[in-house]
């Protein structure tokens, strides 16, 4: 799984911290720490952590069908 | 246009979001992205972060989008030429990649040591790429001694912080009186010096090295120019970058270090200023006149940028200039680093003024308006994003400045001058 | 009839069951002054735009006061003083920067990620123990047999507040719910019994902290009284009362109606509740949706403590505002067919749960409660119907919820015998 969170539009909700603790955790008052790469086990969380963000800044990809370089 | 051939030249953030704005806007031809590296697409910001303090992996950064995009990649294959008057470019193995519509997302590299021998003893790192955060997180895990950062800009501060956190002795040196000088101003700049003290770093402003010295192929000191040496055994230099338009040589495009530019359209210019029709840029490679600032051609290496910016390439490629209209993205960025979060909005090249208009820096939760002749042009949040959005407007209309007065927690109104590096005429 | 009184039309009972259509028409004016004075947003980017503005103040009620007794002690001396403690010590949610940071913080730092998540399997098996007690019934009530209790107990426990006291906090909790009310604003008595109920529930509060003080357990209320801000230290009794009792309240009157509502919005669209129960992962979809399309908190009020231009109007010093979130939750210009219920929405950016400074600390808990609730009833419920569509609803404009929603499962599931 691939994750990448835009941190332009983040305000610290901390709402993924709660759904996915495992790969969201806010440092300080607002630094959002995440593992851009979840294992897949992870998804039904993850899909949470994405829904729940209230400025949507989230942004998954499952399965990637990756191509060879 | 919907059917032919797009190539990128670009393989990073903006490569891919306008590869995927092109799909998403119905392209349905063929499309070829271009990498000089052989990575797909990737995350840069954890780079200087948490992939140096091991919490994340170097190659786990590939961005989401990848996998859908229906592309093909040519990577580990550098951009090597543009024959405009054939529509091909020309990558460094040889081959040609004939195209309709060209979209220049070559981005920038990192500014090198100027001294090439000393550039290149072991120990000495640059920062930008997957590969050179792989290196220095491997040059980290031996424990140097002590690590020297040259440069007090967002990535030195940024780098800085991350192996601070690993608990290694840090000097940063910097000829700037404060760090951040250049985004910043010297008010902030010197808030956040306050904080990278109070963390150990061994902070040394006003301070410029002239030489790195080595023994043994290693890197041993620097030596200052004001004279004196610094010990270190891990040197990261984060001087700034130059963008990669080298190889736009001889295309007849207004190219330099600076950046390639083109129009609000994203449509580069020639050296007379004409767009071409059929070559656009976009992410931090793109130099554009910015409507917000008098149409200042500014080149913005920022996240946000990289992404608005390939969407409205995109836009404009499919589409055509004036449907996509002048490209005006607020310009935005986060830095994160020793337990603060920067965000800021809007650019204060050229400020006179700075207040602090919410918050408190005791706190370390503020926010900091800039001005330029009564005018708001840039806001910046330290612990306080949330307050951010509330100046997108004042900035957006220029309203007079301070442009948000009489709110709670506001005790601090008056401007002071912001510190800011003299602007070139 | 003048759009100058629409504000007051939703205030009126008879708009409770379905307030939308009035909310369309305030829209066409994104930034509205009603014939009071008071300013109502009712547009997605104007309530967006009033929620990060600092010049909008929380600080939106007035003093409390008490009428003379004629006793000269307590009126001089007694009630000018506990009314300047009241005053300094609001709830939170009334308190603005930096006051509301540091107390917020403060409540952050017991509401951890572990102990919310902590709940999740306990509020799973209280679901299992309300709907076990009801299914023998043809028809329940999922109000009161489901959406009420549920989300007390889980708040009780939380806290560590005694859920057998429930009973006697229920009628204060439902009295303090009428805070969020503008009446509260203007109307003396209404004022007069809030603060009266405020030092029945502030002298329970002071006890059971005193009690958790002396024997500390693992609840919020312990750790609220024991711990130590690093940058401004204990909290005040009067504060911790006041957030004790803030925290107790949002935990009676909000969730209550996230769960009603959104199981009156699965019965309006059987499609919908037939997907979730075939698909559970569906839950947290239809969730973040109910908190568009029918949230549980319709409005906050708030007060200009500067001129503010917003929406091509000026909204002046020390004007009463009203950001409607329901309204601004169907606004055409920010969302595609507003007025549909569709959990696959993307780019679902609600105001169900406020934003800004003043987001909802309780959103992952009530997350949680919502979706074992709603998972639970589309698991077990058979062909259900609403027994009366509208449902009576409570009084409240701004916390806004079914009375009643009385069910009646279908015959196939229990045939008669």
């Amino acid at each position: 799984m691939r994750v990448v969170v835009d941190l332009n539009r983040c305000q610290a909700y901390a709402q993924c911290c709660y759904a996915a603790p495992e790969r969201f955790v806010l440092r300080g008052d607002e630094i959002l720490v995440y593992d851009p790469a979840p294992p897949e086990a992870e998804r039904a969380a993850i899909d949470r952590a994405v829904l729940a963000c209230p400025v949507r800044a989230i942004r998954v990809e499952h399965e990637p069908r990756e191509r060879a370089a | 246009m919907r059917d032919g051939t797009i190539v990128v030249a670009g393989a990073s953030l903006a490569a891919l979001r306008g590869a995927e704005a092109l799909r998403a806007g119905g392209f349905a031809g063929r499309l070829v992205l271009v990498g000089d590296e052989p990575h797909l697409p990737y995350d840069r910001p954890p780079l200087s972060k948490h992939v140096l303090t091991g919490e994340i992996a170097p190659g786990a950064t590939t961005l989401p989008g990848v996998g859908a995009l229906r592309a093909e990649w040519r990577l580990g294959a550098p951009a090597a030429g543009l024959d405009r008057a054939g529509r091909a470019l020309l990558l460094a193995g040889g081959e040609r990649l004939p195209f309709d519509r060209l979209l220049i997302a070559t981005g920038a590299r990192a500014r090198p040591w100027p001294e090439a021998g000393a550039a290149a003893l072991a120990g000495v790192h640059t920062l930008r790429g997957r590969d050179d955060a792989a290196a220095l997180a491997a040059g980290l895990a031996a424990r140097p001694g002590r690590v020297l950062i040259l440069g007090a800009g967002f990535i030195g501060c940024e780098v800085a912080s991350s192996i601070r956190a690993l608990g290694l002795p840090v000097t940063v040196v910097d000829p700037a009186p404060s760090p951040l000088t250049a985004a910043l101003g010297q008010v902030i700049g010197g808030f956040v010096a306050g904080r990278m003290e109070a963390a150990g770093i061994d902070l040394r402003m006003g301070a410029e090295v002239a030489h790195l010295e080595g023994g043994d192929g290693r890197v041993r000191r620097a030596r200052l120019a004001g004279g004196g040496t610094i010990a270190a055994d891990l040197v990261v230099v984060a001087l700034g970058a130059v963008r990669n338009t080298e190889w736009l040589a001889g295309s007849g495009l207004d190219a330099d270090e600076g950046g390639l530019s083109c129009d609000g359209a994203c449509r580069a210019l020639d050296a007379a200023g004409r767009p071409d029709d059929a070559v656009f840029a976009a992410g931090d490679v793109a130099r554009f006149p910015h409507p917000v600032y008098d149409n200042r051609p500014v080149a913005l290496e920022h996240w946000g940028n990289a992404v608005a910016q390939a969407a409205h390439a995109a836009r404009a490629m499919l589409e055509g200039p004036e449907a996509a209209g002048p490209y005006a993205e607020m310009p935005a960025f986060w830095s994160s680093q020793f337990g603060l979060n920067i965000k800021s909005l809007g650019l204060t090249e050229g400020a006179d003024a700075v207040a602090i208009v919410q918050g408190d820096p005791r706190s370390a939760r503020f926010l900091a308006v800039y001005g330029r002749e009564g005018r708001t042009i840039a806001a910046v949040a330290v612990n306080a994003g949330r307050w951010l959005p509330a100046y997108a407007g004042a900035i957006r209309e220029g309203a007079p400045f301070p442009p948000i007065t009489g709110g709670a927690d506001q005790p601090h109104p008056d401007p002071v001058p912001p510190g800011l590096p003299a602007q070139a005429a | 009839m003048s759009d100058a009184t629409l504000f007051a039309q939703v205030r009126d009972p008879a708009h409770r069951a379905d307030p939308y259509p009035l909310y369309a028409r305030l829209r066409a004016c994104p930034v509205a002054r009603q014939d009071d004075g008071t300013f109502v947003a009712s547009g997605h980017a104007a309530i967006r735009a009033l929620l990060h503005d600092p010049r909008v103040s929380s600080e939106d009620l007035p003093p409390a006061e008490h009428p003379a007794t004629g006793n000269p002690v307590k009126d001089w001396i007694v009630n000018p003083l506990k009314d300047r403690i009241a005053d300094r010590h609001r709830p939170f949610i009334f308190r603005d920067p930096p006051d509301h940071g540091a107390l917020r913080r403060q409540v952050m730092a017991q509401f951890t990620v572990a102990r919310v998540r902590g709940m999740k399997r306990r509020t799973e098996a209280l679901v299992a123990e309300c709907l076990d007690r009801c299914a023998g019934a043809s028809t329940f009530d999922l109000v009161d047999d489901l959406a009420y209790p549920l989300p007390v107990t889980v708040i009780c426990e939380l806290l560590g507040v005694p859920r057998e006291d429930e009973t006697r906090f229920h009628a204060w909790a439902t009295q303090l719910a009428t805070a969020l009310e503008p009446e509260s604003r203007k109307d003396e008595a209404l004022r007069a019994r809030n603060t009266e109920t405020f030092d029945a529930i502030a002298d329970y509060m002071r006890d059971l902290i005193r009690e958790k003080r002396r024997a500390p357990a693992d609840d919020m209320l312990s750790g609220l009284a024991t711990a130590k801000d690093p940058e401004v230290g204990r909290m005040s009794d009067p504060d911790l009362i006041a957030t004790a009792i803030l925290l107790l309240i949002a935990g009676h009157e909000t969730t209550v109606n996230l769960i009603a509502n959104g199981m009156l919005a699965l019965l309006r669209h059987p499609d919908e509740f037939a997907r979730l129960r075939a698909d559970p992962e569906r839950a947290p979809r239809v969730i973040e949706e109910v908190l568009r399309y029918d949230p549980p908190v319709h409005f906050r009020t708030r007060l200009a403590r500067a001129p503010i231009p917003v929406a091509g109007t000026v909204i002046p010093e020390g004007a009463p505002l009203v950001l409607l979130f329901a309204a601004g939750n169907r606004d055409p210009a920010r969302f595609p067919h507003p007025d549909r219920f569709d959990p696959d929405r993307e780019d679902n950016q609600h105001f169900g749960f406020g934003g800004a400074l003043h987001y909802c600390i309780g959103a992952p808990l009530a997350r949680i409660e919502a979706e074992a609730a709603l998972t639970a009833l589309a698991a077990r419920l058979r062909a259900p119907r609403l027994a009366e569509d509208p449902p009576p609803y409570r009084d409240g404009s701004s916390l806004r919820g079914p009375k009643r929603l009385r069910l009646v499962q279908g015959p196939a599931a229990r045939p008669s015998a």
